[in-house]
């Protein structure tokens, strides 16, 4: 038996102790004392999101298959754990090994969201690692920043040794092995961060400087260690059917949030919604063949026992082969006791016909995302959804059998007025009205309309970096004009509206946007206790306010200040391949409700051809 | 064709709960390919009972549950399997075929027998131990507080006590289990303890499950271990 890092009295005193355990089906469970060098994997929340994730499940596997790695997983203890681990001084552990996090070569640490940033602190914080990279020693772990959130580092920067920009599953090799080699020449810390400045992607943070106008604007970003590339590029996978993929995915004991087999198909967005960081750092398109998925979902659903297989994109209506994956998938598992999930899915003819041969159409819901109230905001919002394809849309789906509709927004998008945020309901209303408008005996009881706002938050990289964000009353005001409207319609006993936090939201904003700066309010804001600001009931927005209160930094600068077109950003120095001036352009054209084809349609020049791959030249061979 | 599997919960897995050990059941069929039979419907399910369910935090070398199946390999080669599928501290121990209207396993508990041993560190400071405990089992009445939400009863425990001793490894206890009597061996703990007087720790008790009994007693009590029901394939 394994020696955990817990008495059996913690683990029977703390909610769910299997979070803390590890050894689950397919678990790698290598001899780290063996391996020449080990890599923590971290994703700084609870254990059950964190086993959601497939892009950990992609990194751990191929971190294991290199005879010379042994790879372990690290989750943020719950609070409650947390709290007994703080009072008995006891070591963060991973959980397969049970060692010490310390004890690590490596922690890598995934950033999939900015209220996330705390945990990272909570992280190092009980693993015993110094919180800033700057005070740790030759003992300590390097400390890796990988994932979405890395696309502006410069908020957590002082917290990370080093960055990966782009998929891992191309440069990890390269950085490993310069580890080897730098130990085995007796080289420091140091020199090997020197060495790892020059992998393509990577980004020391320590060997870079911001320089600052009066006005707060960002003057400069120099690097000043002769090692550090002016630009770090990111890195991309070319060869989607022909790399690291699991063919046996770790099985929790436990529920977790995304407890199924997960079929990446694509990555990537041809589609260029303005708000969506995702669609332009993932760039280019790049498939997977329908043979590398057919083999993958035999291989993963046999060693994985799961009863569930979903599909995982961007947009998976746009995958050149949907019809016949949906077909295979349905034809080799329905009816097996295996659930098929699509989501991200258009609703047109085939989609509905695919979810009705896969779900209980009773019970099931659609889902649409139109993010605006009206075509003329959609247009400035590039959301290549008109009001047609959605009315049309929810007919077919009505006369198929559904009632209930769930209809994604998103409030305080540039130029929106007050006509954009009633046409919220208004667009509500007539799909309900649609379904009152089916005769009587096809009708299935009521209809369920469900709509709910997120609010707008800039982010780096997008063609609204340059657009001021709401402040937390415009939000709130601008969600009670909606809801005044929606109580003006006919169809209002059918429809239901909600709204999201906005204290967190503007936090957001500040984290997305932020510069080296904000690192202090975050190390502020952790030390007054803040953890698990992901999570409703844990967030407290008194302390993050006194923490910007006390180390001087306004959250107007980071969020409602208006930018001029030729600001110098904190992440300008990443190179993700979508140029600034495609960005630039695209924000006038939102100004002027000009919308911009999607890729397949034409290329509109973003930059992203540089990489040589995906749908850049697919119709060029 | 009826099945019944006996399975044995050790080390971490004693911290895996009950609605998470279905599950991972549910996998290991899939896994093992075992020809399970689903329900009807939608959303199949397999056909799979389990018999009692043991709380976080005990060991057991005896578990069960029941399924159907379309077509089974031998015992053996099933419970291999199985075990090929699964993880290390939940073995399988048998694969056995039930008559067809056997009743399941859940139904049909009436007795589990259980180790109860202390935790490193929690062992109580008793001289004559063995004695002690023959004391209390020879008691004509034992009665405990029986709290729920509302209210407090009384509750004399022993008659759902069947055998009481010392063991080498720790305290042995053949108690009533299932939906007509149910004890669980905490209880059985706390009122010893009580009776010698002594206050009862929440961890100092490690409880392990050695066997569940179907009582196939016409008037006398007559125990037989859930998988002597079944018999190899």
């Amino acid at each position: 038996m394994r020696k955990l890092a817990l008495s059996d009295e913690i683990l029977l005193s703390v909610e769910k102790p299997a979070r803390y355990l590890g050894n689950e089906i397919n678990a790698a469970a290598k001899d780290k004392s063996e391996a020449a060098v080990s890599v923590a994997m971290c994703f700084p929340d609870v254990y059950e999101i964190g086993m959601s994730h497939l892009g950990i499940q992609i990194l751990y596997d191929m971190f294991n298959q290199w005879e010379d790695t042994c790879c372990d997983r690290v989750y943020s203890p719950w609070v409650d754990l947390d709290a007994v681990m703080r009072r008995e001084k006891i070591p963060l552990f991973a959980v397969e090994s049970q060692e010490p996090v310390k004890s690590f070569d490596f922690l890598a640490i995934t950033l999939q969201y900015e209220m996330c940033y705390t945990n990272i602190l909570q992280v190092l914080d009980l693993s015993g690692i110094p919180l800033e990279a700057a005070e740790r020693g030759e003992e300590d772990p390097i400390v890796i920043g990988g994932g979405p959130c890395a696309y502006n580092p410069e908020p957590i920067a002082e917290f990370f040794d080093l960055f990966y920009m782009g998929e891992g599953e191309t440069q990890y090799r390269r950085l490993l092995d310069l580890y080897l080699e730098n130990k085995k020449n007796g080289g420091s810390r140091l020199d090997f961060l020197e060495l790892a400045a020059q992998v393509p992607g990577i980004y020391v943070p320590a060997f870079y400087e911001p320089e600052y106008h009066e006005d707060g604007t960002l003057a400069a970003f120099r690097p000043v260690n002769p090692h550090a590339p002016e630009k770090v590029r990111k890195e991309i996978v070319l060869e989607m059917s022909d790399t690291y993929y699991p063919k046996k995915p770790l099985v929790p004991f436990i529920r977790v949030t995304q407890d199924r087999v997960v079929l990446e198909i694509q990555r990537g967005c041809i589609r260029g919604c303005r708000f969506c960081q995702a669609g332009m750092v993932y760039r280019p398109v790049r498939e997977r063949s329908l043979e590398f998925l057919k083999n993958q979902a035999k291989e993963m659903l046999k060693s994985t026992g799961q009863d569930e297989i979903s599909l995982s994109s961007l947009s998976s209506s746009d995958y050149s082969c949907l019809e016949e994956l949906v077909n295979f998938l349905i034809e080799e598992f329905h009816g097996k006791g295996i659930n098929i999930s699509l989501p991200s899915l258009r609703i047109d003819a085939f989609s509905l016909d695919v979810m009705s041969k896969v779900q209980d159409v009773r019970k099931s819901s659609l889902t649409f995302a139109p993010e605006a109230g009206t075509q003329r905001l959609r247009d400035v919002i590039n959301k290549g959804l008109t009001e047609d394809v959605i009315l049309n849309g929810a007919a077919m789906a009505f006369e198929g059998g559904w009632n209930r509709v769930k209809l994604y927004f998103m409030l305080g998008q540039p130029t929106e007025t007050v006509e954009d945020m009633e046409g919220i309901a208004v667009l509500s209303n007539e799909i309900a009205k649609k379904y009152y408008e089916m005769p009587k005996e096809k009708r299935n009881g009521k209809v369920q309309v469900t709509a709910s706002s997120s609010f707008f938050v800039p982010k780096p990289f997008t063609p609204f970096q340059w657009a001021p964000m709401c402040t937390r009353e415009e939000f709130l005001n601008r969600a009670r004009i909606v809801n005044a409207k929606f109580k003006e319609q006919r169809n209002w006993k059918s429809m239901r509206y909600t709204w999201h936090e906005a204290d967190v939201t503007v936090l957001e904003g500040v984290l997305a946007r932020g510069d080296r700066r904000v690192g202090k309010v975050i190390r502020r804001a952790y030390e007054k206790g803040c953890i698990y600001d992901a999570w409703g009931e844990q967030f407290n927005n008194e302390k993050w306010l006194e923490a910007f209160e006390e180390c001087g930094i306004s959250i107007e600068f980071y969020t409602t200040r208006e930018r001029e077109p030729d600001e110098l950003f904190p992440w300008d120095f990443i190179d993700v391949g979508v140029t600034k001036e495609f960005l630039k352009r695209e924000w006038r054209n939102a100004l002027e409700g000009k919308t911009t084809p999607n890729c397949r349609m034409r290329c509109s020049g973003c930059g992203a051809m540089s990489f040589g791959g995906g749908v850049c030249i697919e119709n060029q061979n | 064709m009826k099945i019944r599997i006996k399975f044995g919960k050790y080390g971490d897995m004693k911290f895996i709960g009950h609605l998470d050990v279905m599950r991972y059941f549910q996998k290991v069929m899939r896994r093992a390919e075992v020809d399970i039979c689903y329900t009807a419907g939608f959303s199949p399910h397999q056909v799979m009972s389990f018999a009692a369910p043991l709380g976080v935090g005990l060991t057991s070398d005896g578990e069960y549950l029941d399924i159907e199946v379309n077509s089974a390999g031998s015992s053996e080669e099933m419970v291999r399997r199985m075990n090929q599928a699964g993880a290390e501290e939940i073995p399988v121990k048998s694969f056995r075929q039930l008559p067809d209207d056997a009743k399941n396993a859940m139904s049909l508990v009436a007795a589990a027998d259980y180790l109860v041993s202390f935790r490193p560190g929690h062992e109580p400071e008793i001289r004559d131990f063995g004695k002690a405990l023959e004391e209390f089992f020879a008691q004509e009445q034992i009665i405990i507080l029986k709290k729920t939400k509302k209210s407090e009863t009384e509750q004399d425990i022993r008659p759902m006590i069947y055998r009481l001793e010392l063991r080498q490894e720790g305290i042995f206890m053949q108690v009533a289990t299932g939906s007509a009597a149910n004890l669980k061996p905490e209880l059985v703990m706390e009122a010893f303890y009580r009776f010698l007087g002594l206050e009862a720790g929440q961890f100092d008790w490690m409880v392990h499950r050695l066997e569940v009994y179907a009582d196939t007693g016409e008037e006398q009590r007559k125990l037989v271990a859930l998988e002597d029901l079944g018999h190899e394939l």
